[in-house]
């Protein structure tokens, strides 16, 4: 009885209004022929588990033969740890790549509370390919990290 | 003059023989090991040399080679070239899962003395080549011939390739000579893990089986940077793979079990190819 009247409490703690939000920053790259990299962000369980995918920005107007869905394997992280599994495009998940500059992803709020890894791997076409993992705690989480040359600054807010 | 050319190359070819057996290396080298989308093609260089993996010395001869499609029913060889050094072909990943290509040969080699000559059993496969004799079988050996040493070789040589998710299907073994039962997924090493493989010789598992791992690129170092690996009681390897790239690995077992007429021992072989990722 009383077990249960706990988890009720958790479950309500659980839910507030917006989970979190990751902001991620995808530099400029002082190169001669530049294309805008394949991104993904997804979290893992921090003690093993599926991983979720957050988002996946890739070139996904190319279809055919050479289409965007080829160089999905680039993301080598991601796809091993369960990019491989999904079918794209993925509603509220996968989108286009995005050019320089910083972007705010939201947290989905049905996030269980645990300890999670955060990850954002890039990939770009002619260029490097780099992997941020930051821990994370859920609810309220808070992490901040950087890349060296494919990604800018990584932060999680509970806001 | 040129009597003396063709008796030192016949005899260079005699001496080839066993060292090509013992040092040339037979490879398979895939474009990729890890593919996405729906068009995914891997093209395969192979061929045989010494070191890995620079085609130097010959091609692999492709009569051989067979494609496993994931659900393990046969699929297609694409656009095959031999060339001096080395052999190329494409598979088209046109269903996802895991694939398997590779040949799988048994022969039967030896030699005997009859009349004081020593005579081989045998031949180096392949097509019959004009104007040499054709090899000598078991049957050939006649009663009063002496010294007669038979041995069995079998030897495998495959590479997997995986397009989406990795399936185990094309992993299904035979039960017959040394097979490869991988425990972690060929296609899913990461740099910094252990990977786990099983090796079987007619579907028991293979103890105390010597493996020897050797990292690609070798002509941009000095030392060859081979590892000599054991199985342990289960038949199991375990790998630690230092860094990224393409290995080439290679176990061996001799023993006495033959199934050919007069044959005493019984020499196996297994290739393949894998490839390592950064974390």
């Amino acid at each position: 009885m009383r077990a249960s009247n706990l988890v009720l409490i958790g479950g309500a703690l659980a839910s507030p209004a917006m989970a979190g939000t990751i902001t991620v920053t995808i530099p400029a790259q002082k190169v001669a022929e530049y294309h805008r990299p394949y991104v993904a962000i997804w979290l893992e369980p921090a003690g093993g588990g599926a991983a979720r995918t957050i988002a996946l920005w890739y070139e996904n107007k190319k279809t055919g033969k050479d289409a965007g869905t080829k160089y999905l394997a680039d993301l080598r992280a991601w796809w091993r740890k369960g990019g491989r599994s999904m079918t794209v495009p993925v509603d509220g998940v996968s989108g286009a790549t995005r050019a320089p500059g910083q972007y705010t992803i939201k947290l989905p709020d049905n996030i269980k509370p645990g300890q999670y890894v955060l990850n954002v791997e890039a990939a770009r076409e002619t260029g490097g390919r780099e992997l941020i993992t930051l821990p994370l705690t859920v609810p309220n989480p808070a992490a901040r990290g950087s890349g060296k040359a494919e990604l800018g600054a990584v932060t999680v807010s509970a806001r | 003059m040129k009597r003396i050319t063709a008796r030192l190359l016949a005899a260079a070819a005699l001496v080839s023989v066993p060292a090509m057996l013992s040092a040339h290396r037979m490879w398979m080298l895939p474009s990729g090991t890890v593919f996405s989308g729906p068009d995914a093609w891997v093209t395969i260089d192979a061929a045989v040399s010494n070191d890995l993996f620079f085609a130097d010395h010959q091609p692999m001869r492709l009569d051989g080679v067979k494609v496993w499609q994931p659900d393990g029913s046969e699929g297609k060889l694409q656009n095959p070239s031999t060339g001096r050094y080395r052999s190329v072909f494409d598979i088209e990943l046109d269903k996802p899962g895991t694939w398997k290509v590779g040949t799988a040969m048994s022969n039967v080699m030896g030699s005997f003395t009859v009349d004081g000559v020593e005579k081989r059993v045998g031949g180096r496969g392949g097509p019959p080549r004009p104007g040499m004799p054709a090899p000598l079988s078991v049957a050939d050996i006649p009663a009063n011939a002496t010294n007669v040493k038979i041995t069995e070789v079998s030897n495998r040589n495959e590479v997997f390739l995986t397009s989406g998710a990795p399936t185990t299907t094309v992993f299904a073994t035979t039960g017959k000579g040394l097979e490869f039962a991988p425990v972690t997924h060929p296609d899913e090493l990461v740099a910094g893990e252990t990977a786990k493989f099983k090796f079987l010789i007619d579907g028991k598992p293979a103890a105390g089986l010597k493996v020897t791992v050797i990292p690609g690129g070798k002509r941009y170092r000095n030392a060859e940077g081979a590892v000599e690996l054991t199985t342990g009681v289960d038949g199991v390897l375990s790998v630690k793979w230092p860094t990224a790239g393409m290995y080439w690995l290679n176990a061996t077992a001799t023993d006495a079990k033959t199934t050919t007429p007069r044959a005493t021992e019984r020499r196996m072989s297994y290739v393949t190819t894998l490839e390592v990722l950064t974390p």
